[in-house]
C-alpha cells in the first residue's frame, strides 16, 4: 500500500543553524506513530514543515500522492492534514462550539450538527457555548483535538497533546487518540510522556539534532543505544 | 436578522434622514452632522480591520487624504461630477488598502501600525511636492453653478452623499460580521497560525479586510475638498482622522458594528457641541481624556460593558 504521508530528504536552516537535515520519513494510511526526541531536537519544526507553517529549503512533502511542499498550511489543512498545537491555540473571542466553526466552514464545508457531534465525542458538549478562553488545561487540549478533527483530516499530527497534564488527564486524552485512531485517522504523536507514547505507537520514530537516529517498534527504539545516549548523554 | 433586511433598514433610515433637508432650516445642523457622519464612516471602515481583523491601522488620514486628493485630480482634469468622485476616490484608496493588505506578509502588531503611519508621512510628503494638485498652497474644487440631483443648498448635496455613504459603510460592515468572511477575520484576529491551520487563506482574507477598509476610508474623503471647497494637505492628513478613528470603536466597542457607530455619534456629537459652545482646541483634549476614562473603566468599549452588564443580570 502507498504512503499517505512521505517525506523525502527534507533539510530546514534558521540562518547558519541546520534545524533538520536528510530526514526520511513513510506513514501508512491508518497507523499510529510516535515521534520523539529531546529538546531542540527539531520535533516540531519537523511538524512545522509537514504541516506548512514553515517552509523548508530542500526535500519535499508529499501526502496523499500530491507533492505540497509548495502548498500554504491552509491548503494542506483542506487536503486532509491536521494538527494540535503544543500550546493551546483557542480562538479567544469565540465560544468553544465557534472555535471548531471555523475548520467546518475553511476546511470541511460541513454543517454546525457536526461540530455538536465532535464535541459530544471527545467529552465538551456541555461547554459548547462557553467562551474557549476560560477553560481548564486540559479542556483546552481537548479543544485543541476537537478543532483538528472539525477539519475532517485523515492525518492529524498531535504536538504535545498531553505535555503538563497529570497522569489521570492522560488517562482522559490517549483513549480519545485511539479512537480517532479506530476511525481510520492516521495518527503522528509527538510526544514527551514516555509511557504515553510506547503504549500508542506502532512505530516510533527518535530525532536527535535534526536528524533521525533511529526507528522502530517502541520496544527497539528504548533498548536502542543512540536513542539511549540522546536522551541520557554519553 | 439577516442582510438583507438590515441594509434595508439601514437605507431607509438614511433617506429619511436626507428628507430632513425639507425641513429643517438652520444649515448649521447639516453641516455638524456631514461632520460626524464623516467620523461614524471612518470609525466603522477602521474597525473592519483593526476590529474585526485585528490589524491596528493609524494611517486612517492617508486613505481619507488619497479619496479628497483623487477629487481634486478629477476635479483639475474635467470637473468631474461627484458621483463619479466618490467612486473613483473610493476604488483608489481601495487599491492602496489592497497594498497595506501585503505589508501584513511580514508586519504584526506595533510594526503594521507603524508601517501605516509612515505610510501616511510619506504619502503627504508627495502630495506637498505634487503641483498638479496644488501642492502645500492647497487647492480649490468649487461647487457647481447649480446643485444636482433637485437639492436646495450645496450643504445639503454633501449631507445627502455622507448619509448615503455612512448607510453603505454599515451595511458593508454588518455583512462583513455576520458572514463566514467575518469568521475568518475573527480566527485572524485571534491566533493568525491557529487561523491557518484550521483551513482559513489567511493572507487572502487580509487583502479583503486592508481593501474594503481601505476603500470606506477613502469614500469618507472624497466630498472632503468640495465641503470646504478648499483642500490643503496638513487639513487632509489631519491627525484628527486618525486618532478619531481609533478612538471611537475603542469606545464604542469593536466586536461589532454597532461599537463604531455608538463610539462615532458620542464623540462625534460631543465634538460638534464643545466647538460651538466652547473652543474647537478642546476637541482632541476631550478624545484623550475619553480614551483613558475607557480604556482603565471599559476596556471592551461601551457595547462591551453593555453585554457583561446584561450577563450579570441574567
Amino acid at each position: 500500500m502507498s504512503a499517505l504521508l512521505e517525506v523525502r530528504s527534507l533539510g530546514k536552516r534558521f540562518g547558519g543553524f541546520t534545524a533538520l537535515e536528510g530526514i526520511e520519513l513513510k506513514v501508512a494510511p491508518g497507523e499510529r506513530v510516535g515521534l520523539i526526541g529531546p529538546n531542540g531536537s527539531g520535533k516540531s519544526t519537523l511538524v512545522n514543515c509537514i504541516c506548512g507553517a514553515l517552509r523548508n529549503e530542500s526535500g519535499a512533502v508529499v501526502f496523499a500522492g500530491e507533492d505540497v511542499t509548495r502548498l500554504a498550511a491552509h491548503q494542506r489543512t483542506r487536503r486532509g492534514m491536521a494538527r494540535s498545537f503544543q500550546v493551546p491555540r483557542p480562538f479567544a473571542s469565540m465560544s468553544v462550539l465557534e472555535n471548531l466553526l471555523v475548520p467546518i466552514e475553511y476546511a470541511s464545508k460541513g454543517g454546525d450538527e457536526e461540530a455538536m457531534a465532535i464535541l459530544k465525542d471527545i467529552g465538551l458538549a456541555a461547554k459548547a457555548g462557553l467562551p474557549s478562553g476560560g477553560l481548564t488545561q486540559v479542556e483546552m487540549r481537548k479543544l485543541e483535538l476537537a478543532r483538528a478533527m472539525a477539519a475532517k483530516p485523515k492525518l492529524l499530527i498531535s504536538d504535545e497533546a498531553m505535555a503538563g497534564l497529570a497522569p489521570a488527564e492522560v488517562d482522559e486524552v490517549l483513549p480519545i487518540l485511539f479512537r480517532l485512531n479506530e476511525a481510520g485517522i492516521t495518527i503522528i504523536m509527538i510526544e514527551h510522556i514516555m509511557h504515553a507514547v510506547m503504549r500508542f505507537s506502532q512505530r516510533v520514530v527518535c530525532l536527535d539534532a535534526g536528524r533521525i537516529i533511529c526507528e522502530g517498534t517502541p520496544g527497539e527504539v528504548v533498548k536502542n543505544a543512540d536513542v539511549q545516549r540522546a536522551y541520557l548523554g554519553a | 436578522m439577516r442582510n438583507r433586511t438590515f441594509t434595508a433598514l439601514v437605507f431607509v433610515s438614511a433617506f429619511a434622514l436626507i428628507g430632513a433637508t425639507l425641513l429643517v432650516k438652520n444649515e448649521f445642523y447639516f453641516q455638524a452632522a456631514y461632520t460626524v457622519l464623516q467620523f461614524v464612516v471612518l470609525a466603522t471602515a477602521w474597525n473592519i480591520l483593526g476590529g474585526y481583523t485585528g490589524y491596528v491601522n493609524f494611517g486612517t488620514a492617508a486613505f481619507f487624504a488619497i479619496g479628497a486628493y483623487s477629487t481634486v485630480v478629477l476635479y483639475n482634469a474635467f470637473k468631474a461630477p461627484l458621483p463619479l468622485s466618490i467612486l473613483a476616490g473610493t476604488i483608489v484608496a481601495g487599491l492602496a488598502g489592497l497594498g497595506v493588505g501585503y505589508l501584513t506578509l511580514r508586519l504584526r502588531g506595533v510594526f503594521f501600525a507603524i508601517a501605516t503611519l509612515a505610510l501616511s508621512v510619506v504619502l503627504y510628503t508627495f502630495v506637498v511636492n505634487w503641483d498638479y494638485v496644488g501642492g502645500a498652497r492647497g487647492a480649490y474644487v468649487l461647487a457647481p453653478r447649480e446643485v444636482p440631483f433637485g437639492f436646495s443648498r450645496y450643504t445639503h448635496l454633501l449631507y445627502a452623499a455622507m448619509v448615503l455613504m455612512a448607510a453603505t459603510a454599515l451595511a458593508v460592515a454588518r455583512a462583513v460580521e455576520t458572514s463566514k468572511l467575518g469568521r475568518g477575520l475573527a480566527a485572524i484576529r485571534d491566533d493568525e497560525l491557529a487561523a491557518e491551520a484550521s483551513g482559513v487563506p489567511t493572507l487572502r482574507l487580509k487583502l479583503v479586510s486592508t481593501t474594503l477598509s481601505g476603500a470606506l476610508m477613502g469614500m469618507a474623503g472624497t466630498t472632503f475638498p468640495c465641503y470646504l471647497s478648499f483642500v490643503e494637505p496638513s487639513s487632509a492628513f489631519s491627525l484628527n482622522y486618525a486618532v478619531n478613528s481609533i478612538a471611537m470603536p475603542l469606545i464604542g466597542g469593536m466586536m461589532s458594528w454597532l461599537g463604531p457607530l455608538i463610539g462615532a455619534l458620542l464623540l462625534g456629537i460631543v465634538q460638534q457641541v464643545v466647538q460651538v459652545s466652547v473652543r474647537s482646541e478642546w476637541n482632541l483634549l476631550i478624545v484623550g481624556a475619553l480614551l483613558v476614562v475607557f480604556v482603565t473603566l471599559a476596556p471592551n468599549g461601551i457595547m462591551g460593558w453593555v453585554s457583561a452588564w446584561r450577563r450579570k443580570r441574567i
